[in-house]
């Protein structure tokens, strides 16, 4: 059976700065149900180009489409786990209000229906995370964090699933219920994950690309058991 | 049981005949409407981590009003121009590097200052004046003041109260705000313009060179016992509020200066609140 095409990526070039591309002619398509893992060097390009997918940057050349939209016109259909880099953990707020902010939408003036305190109500359940949802941010252990962050993630209800490397602040033991819990997400959303731990991506990605600025572009591997020999040539175009 | 002549008795007389005075209510009443803003505004410029951005929105408004003070128009109009045009720069400037930030900011505060200080060193009196603007006279407020500063609150509330969700989204995690399409630079430039109307809100109490204090240190205090983001905004407020009315009174009974007073109150508040909260953990 063919799968839907829902994110077709065309000879992206992108750069910073000018004459600088990092981002060289990459073309790839995701299909429907993917697990796809981004692997690459850092510095490679890999969260430059989730960037790209989202419509948080535009390509200097390429087109990318989501669903046949542009990135800018399909978020409302992606979740995205970012990197905890710029979030604030002292930030007065609770769990339950981090994931009911995640559905404030494009109308500046929102204020939360019953339906929105539903979803979230809802994707708490689903976690099995309801015993965090009147803690305090700052009260969370890193692995509660990382819950209540794909909590917002998923509070929308969308089609593709976006993380930007979310074992970077976890310990080794989380990672695998983690991703055994991406395992089961799967069966409903896309999943994308940037991860540099080849271990992971080799157990639960079905599909894996390889960013690397060195290289022309990235090339996508899928189909079969995902050997260390496949990843290998991925990342070796 | 106190005799009816007792000194304590008299004083807190006298104390009270000072309310009758119209000068003295206009007071008490400025101040109840800038603490409203400040707990507000204040709340966000702390959790946000905004007192630079702030800072130099206050001494920017000051080349304003030292401008209209200079043409003979009210201060505070001055005011209300350069600090929205600073928000606006400001938030703008933040879309395109956050890098550039930094020397917009000190550039905008100096230069808001320098105008400021040569216009008003060219009107003829200015001495006593000046030193009103910078560091506050909250006995001198005109009608035009009052129904200027209550006309901010009444923005600054309605802005707060449609906006709440979609400023606090963009506050705590702008690129997951952009993500959702929330118009992120549009809601910037809102919350910098909150933060340049408080600021004109308060010049009369504080001044622009402590006005830093009445917008941060309040909301650092409420911090250290609450934790929510509306709770922080209300204690902040009752903060503000007891200072400033506790520093009316102080100043007029013991003829000190009114904006400072307030300000030694809040930090007094700030430093007594660190003790507690050590105490309690």
């Amino acid at each position: 059976m063919k799968r839907k095409e829902i994110i077709k990526i065309e000879n992206i070039f992108f750069g910073y700065e000018k004459d600088k591309d990092i981002l060289k002619g990459v073309t790839f398509s995701v299909y429907e149900g993917d697990f796809l893992g981004i692997i690459g060097p850092n510095g490679g390009g890999k969260t430059t180009l989730l960037k790209l997918i989202l419509g948080l940057l535009r390509p200097r050349r390429g087109k990318i489409s989501i669903f046949n939209l542009p990135p800018q016109k399909a978020r409302e259909k992606i979740g995205y786990l970012s990197q905890f880099k710029d979030i604030d953990f002292d930030f007065p707020i609770t769990a339950y209000q981090v994931v009911l902010l995640g559905r404030v939408n494009k109308n500046i003036f929102k204020h939360y229906t019953k339906e929105d305190r539903l979803a979230t109500d809802k994707i708490f359940q689903k976690l099995n995370i309801e015993k965090l949802k009147n803690k305090k941010l700052n009260e969370l252990s890193g692995g509660e964090k990382q819950m209540v962050f794909v909590a917002r993630a998923l509070v929308n209800n969308p089609r593709i699933l976006f993380l930007d490397e979310p074992m970077a602040n976890l310990d080794i033991h989380h990672q695998e219920s983690f991703y055994q819990l991406l395992q089961k997400l799967n069966k409903e959303v896309t999943i994308i994950i940037i991860e540099h731990d080849l271990d992971m991506i080799k157990k639960y990605a079905k599909e894996v690309v390889c960013v690397d600025r060195c290289r022309r572009g990235a090339v996508k591997y899928h189909g079969g058991e995902l050997t260390e020999e496949k990843i290998r040539k991925s990342c070796s175009v | 049981m106190f005799c009816v002549n007792s000194p304590l008795i008299h004083n807190f007389h006298n104390m009270l005949e000072i309310i009758n005075y119209q000068f003295f209510q206009n007071a008490l009443l400025v101040v109840l409407l800038s603490s409203i803003t400040a707990g507000i505004v204040g709340t966000y410029i702390v959790i946000k981590r905004m007192s630079l951005i702030s800072g130099s929105i206050a001494h920017t408004a000051f080349g304003g009003l030292g401008m209209s003070y200079f043409f003979g128009f009210n201060p505070l109009l001055g005011a209300i121009v350069f600090s929205l045009a600073s928000a606006m720069g400001i938030a703008l400037v933040k879309k395109k590097s956050n890098n550039k930030i930094d020397t917009l900011l000190s550039f905008l505060w100096a230069t808001g200052m320098a105008i400021g200080l040569v216009f008003i060193f060219l009107t003829p009196g200015y001495a006593t004046d000046l030193f009103t603007y910078l560091f506050g006279n909250i006995l001198l407020v005109s009608n035009f003041d009052i129904g200027m500063i209550f006309l901010l609150d009444i923005i600054i509330l309605a802005v707060v109260f449609l906006m709440f969700n979609s400023l606090l989204a963009v506050i705590f995690d702008e690129e997951y705000s952009e993500t959702r399409n929330i118009p992120v630079t549009v809601v910037n430039v809102i919350l910098f313009a909150l933060i340049a109307l408080t600021v004109v809100a308060t010049i009369r109490v504080v001044g622009i060179v402590l006005m830093i204090a009445i917008l941060t240190i309040p909301p650092a205090t409420a911090q250290l016992f609450r934790h929510t983001v509306k709770t922080i905004m209300i204690t902040s407020f009752l903060i503000t509020l007891v200072s400033g009315i506790a520093g009316l009174f102080l100043s007029y009974y013991f003829n000190l200066v009114t904006g400072p007073i307030i300000v030694l109150i809040i930090s007094a508040i700030y430093l007594g609140g660190i003790v507690l909260s050590k105490m309690r953990a």
